[in-house]
């Protein structure tokens, strides 16, 4: 073991040289001219933004799966604890080691990111570090102590067992603390490039009489008294009072202070959509790799442990998937209140196309997150069960998946006689389905209609004792159906109300609808099969490749709508460094178009997945010990005790 | 009697689907649907055939059992000769229909609604910027009623003296020129439209009209025309609020989501 990873070491040095080298190498001729004082310096061969681009969505896919796996490592962790199962343990365990390579590269990439930003846009980095220069110590010292937290938990996990696993649970929640603090320091920066202003409530008096002082001065027509009274005004209407910039509106100053900075528009939307995002990408990744493992399986115990493995993995992804939409609408609507232009900029113009191609992704999302688990039942001895209500359930994901993708406007995908035959650009009917309320509408029933698969395979193999279990099963279609017949009408309601309402009032009801639907559900659920006896087994290692194709499949889409995504929060921001305040004058000032970004975005999946699969490999190069003792065959009321209620 | 295959029954289920979308939907039910939007729901119906089929490995085998004894066996070399002639001669087809010239011209590359600028002007005056301006006359609805139904008039008036060719008489966009123009004139009929907007951005569209719009997205080919030569700026914030009026639909107001 210290054997291989001293290789690893090497090998990580050797990457490391020859990925310097050949930045060096591109970059020499940029070195040969004057670029001393230069506002801008170019990035050989393929520019700068290309080459920050490409550093900066590579970090942030390593960086999430090195957040993300710790989150559910240390749960798993805790479940073999309480369960005395050593699988958990030992799966946990395989998580981390993933981690650990995964993390000097991480590392690394945030050098190189660092090193072309600087060298790229050294004005932007002065102004960005000027505002932001005590965060990026703070940053440091959490980088240190996450460092340090990552190599006693994985380096003391064999050693930490019996008397000191509490302590060892600790240094695995330490590490949580120490990266989510990270990725919530790093997405100041980030984020306030997007939004650098803050609602009036939220400013400090004297933050306030700047920005009055720099009205006053850029205005010389305006008087102190009309500029409170138009703030007075506004703040008669929405308690948080007008949007106010950080800055100078015509010199750039900064007005504000360093926490305001921070606790800019998006920046809570982003940590909290980051940080379900990474639960959902670490576990898919994870599911990822454990199908290519179970797909090159030579053993039947191969088999057997990748399978549960790939199941575990897709159980988070899911998780973190289901609430993912919720978080990403928070975001959305701050966006809209920051900047009702870059909200339309976003939503109804440069960027609509793109969240047509955001609801074909969902949709291969959900529908393969389902498909994973309509097949996990094929393993269950009884799982055949439930088959019957399946036709039902991919008619209801696809007509809602069908109603997510339906752009509002038709008009760039029609023939000039389809319009006219349609009467215009909006079709009579399909083109409600374009409006928010619809969407929001069929997000919610794919959420439960994927809740209800995951509820079958839990009962699969199982058959419930409790006395009341008909009176169940007829509390849990109701809730269903009520809970289904509800999101309808709010969607319908949200066509005729006042758009405030619909934002501020339905949209929330239609979520806490949904949740609630699901929290209930599995309480009754918990409850009813609490002494359920088994009626099949469950066969791991029994799995078609097909459904390991479909988690390689989950992996390869988590990645590109993360890389597409972030090109719709970044380029948001079209024409400027820090949104109203900087402008971007570089010869890559232009905002990127759709092809343009999907190009881009699938380059750097290919990346990153080559890269991945490199340092996954060499993880376990020569450690091909320690294959949990996953049985093949359990009895499905055993697992009831176990994982499927945790 | 023989059993029909799993592999046809989907045909006919894909089939159906078609002429469903095609020919209910988009002709008894409603207006036509572009093709483009009949071919993404049939990608949709594809996949949810095969992952109906492809979850259970016996009821895939039975689905690929006509497919396999279509290019296996040896009593099917009729149907493998069909196949074998039929399958190019659609490609063939396809391809052909795709890179052909066509009589009708593709639809502008619009995108849903264009982005208005940062500031809202009136001719080369600032007004504010496009998040803060309000509609000056809004007020008048709780402070003075009277007041306001005298701009809810004035709006009525100027809509019925200048919009109303186009945007018609019951602001749904069919006017007396509406069938002349390609994109049509708005409907402010369509949930789609007031709600989505503040007054702020119909004002910019009001004033600046088709050459106004932002360079991103052209051509735009809108025939609106440049009002801010013709109206004042009550008579288009009058015009604004008879359109919500009318309509009984809402603008948005400051700091909403969308």
């Amino acid at each position: 073991m210290r054997c291989c990873s001293f290789t690893h070491k090497r090998i990580y040095y050797l990457i490391g040289i020859v990925l310097l080298g050949i930045i060096l190498f591109v970059a020499i001729p940029a070195f040969a001219q004057d670029l001393t004082d230069a506002e801008y310096r170019p990035f050989p061969k393929i520019g700068s933004r290309s080459a920050a681009w490409i550093a900066a969505q590579l970090h942030l896919l390593f960086g999430s799966f090195i957040l993300g796996v710790p989150m559910f490592a240390v749960i798993i962790e805790f479940i073999g604890w309480k369960t005395k199962e050593e699988r958990y343990d030992r799966m946990a365990q395989e998580f981390i080691k993933l981690c650990m390579g995964a993390f000097s590269t991480t590392a690394l990439l945030g050098g190189v990111l660092v090193f072309i930003l600087v060298w790229c846009y050294p004005n932007v980095m002065k102004k960005m570090s000027g505002i932001f220069g005590p965060t990026m110590i703070f940053y440091v010292i959490l980088f240190f102590g996450e460092t340090f937290t990552l190599y006693l938990y994985s380096y003391g996990w064999d050693k930490m067992q019996g008397r000191h696993k509490g302590w060892h649970l600790f240094l695995g929640v330490l590490l949580n603390v120490w990266g989510t603090a990270i990725m919530f320091v790093s997405n100041t920066w980030l984020t306030y490039q997007t939004s650098p202003a803050v609602h009036w409530s939220k400013a400090s008096e004297a933050t306030r009489e700047k920005w009055i002082e720099a009205q006053l001065a850029n205005n010389p027509e305006a008087t102190r008294s009309e500029i409170v009274q138009s703030v007075t005004e506004v703040l008669d209407k929405n308690p948080h009072g007008p949007v106010i910039s950080l800055h100078d509106e015509v010199s750039g100053d900064f007005l504000g202070t360093v926490w305001e900075a921070v606790n800019n528009f998006t920046w809570m939307p982003v940590n909290i959509h980051r940080l379900i995002g990474n639960i959902a990408f670490g576990g898919s990744i994870v599911a990822a790799y454990a199908a290519f493992r179970y797909l090159v399986a030579k053993t039947e115990e191969e088999k057997s442990h990748y399978d549960w493995m790939g199941y575990n993995g897709n159980f988070i992804a899911l998780c973190g998937l289901i609430p993912l939409p919720f978080a990403g609408y928070w975001l959305g609507r701050e966006i809209y209140m920051f900047n009702n232009t870059m909200g339309i900029a976003m939503m109804g113009s440069l960027f609509s196309w793109l969240f047509i191609l955001q609801a074909v992704m969902i949709g291969v999302l959900f529908i393969g997150a389902n498909y994973y688990l309509w097949s996990g039942m094929g393993r269950v001895s009884d799982g055949e069960k439930y088959a019957r209500y399946r036709p039902y359930m991919i008619a209801i994901i696809v007509i809602c998946i069908a109603i997510w993708m339906t752009p509002r406007t038709f008009s760039s995908i029609s023939s000039a006689a389809e319009l006219s035959a349609m009467g215009g650009s909006n079709h009579p009917h399909l083109g409600f389905f374009g409006l928010m309320s619809a969407k929001n509408t069929v997000v919610n029933i794919v959420i439960l209609t994927t809740f209800l698969s995951f509820l079958f395979y839990r009962r699969s193999g199982k058959i419930p004792t409790a006395s009341w279990k008909s009176i169940g099963n007829i509390i849990i279609s109701s809730l269903f159906f009520l809970g289904t017949v509800i999101i309808v009408v709010i969607g319908i309601l949200g066509f005729v109300v006042e758009p405030a309402t619909r934002v501020n009032v339905l949209t929330p009801w239609q979520v806490l609808v949904a949740l609630g639907v699901m929290v209930v559900v599995t309480i009754i659920d918990i409850f009813m099969y609490r002494k359920a006896t088994s009626s099949g087994i469950i066969n791991w290692g029994k799995m078609t490749d097909r459904s390991q194709y479909v988690l390689i499949l989950l992996a390869i889409t988590f990645t590109s709508l993360m890389g597409l995504m972030g090109y719709a929060r970044s380029g948001l921001r079209e024409g400027w460094h820090i949104f109203g305040v900087m402008k971007d004058s570089s010869p890559d000032a232009h905002t990127p178009s759709l092809s343009e970004a999907v190009n881009m975005v699938s380059i750097i999946m290919i990346i990153f997945f080559a890269l991945v699969g490199f340092i996954f490999w060499l993880g376990l190069w020569g450690d091909k010990k320690k294959q949990t003792n996953v049985p093949m065959v359990e009895t499905a009321a055993a697992d009831v005790s176990n994982s499927r209620d945790d | 009697m023989k059993k029909t295959s799993l592999f046809t029954i989907c045909l006919v289920i894909f089939i159906v689907c078609w002429i469903f979308l095609r020919f209910v939907i988009g002709g008894i039910i409603s207006a036509p649907i572009p093709n483009t939007v009949i071919a993404m729901y049939m990608a949709l119906i594809f996949i949810a055939i095969l992952v109906h089929v492809s979850v259970e490995d016996s009821r895939f085998t039975e689905f690929l059992r006509p497919v396999n004894e279509t290019l296996l066996d040896d009593n099917k070399r009729t149907r493998r000769l069909i196949l074998v002639i039929l399958i190019p001669l659609l490609l063939s087809g396809y391809t052909y229909s795709n890179i052909a010239q066509k009589a009708s011209p593709l639809g502008d590359p619009r995108q849903a609604h264009p982005k208005p600028p940062l500031d809202l002007t009136y001719k080369d005056e600032v007004i504010d910027t496009m998040q803060k301006a309000h509609n000056p006359y809004r007020k008048y609805e709780k402070e003075d009623p009277e007041l306001f139904k005298e701009h809810v008039e004035n709006g009525r008036s100027v809509y019925y003296k200048n919009c109303f060719f186009c945007h018609g008489d019951h602001l749904d966009g069919k006017g007396h020129f509406a069938a002349a123009l390609n994109p049509l004139p708005a409907n402010f009929q369509d949930p789609g439209i007031i709600p989505n907007y503040q007054e702020s951005f119909f004002f910019w569209r009001i004033s600046k009209g088709g050459p106004g719009l932002p360079n991103e997205g052209t051509p735009w080919n809108t025939a609106m025309p440049i009002w801010e030569d013709i109206l004042t700026q009550e008579e288009i914030w009058d015009v604004i609020i008879f359109l919500s009026e009318y309509t009984g639909y809402t603008y948005r107001t400051f700091g909403e989501g969308h």
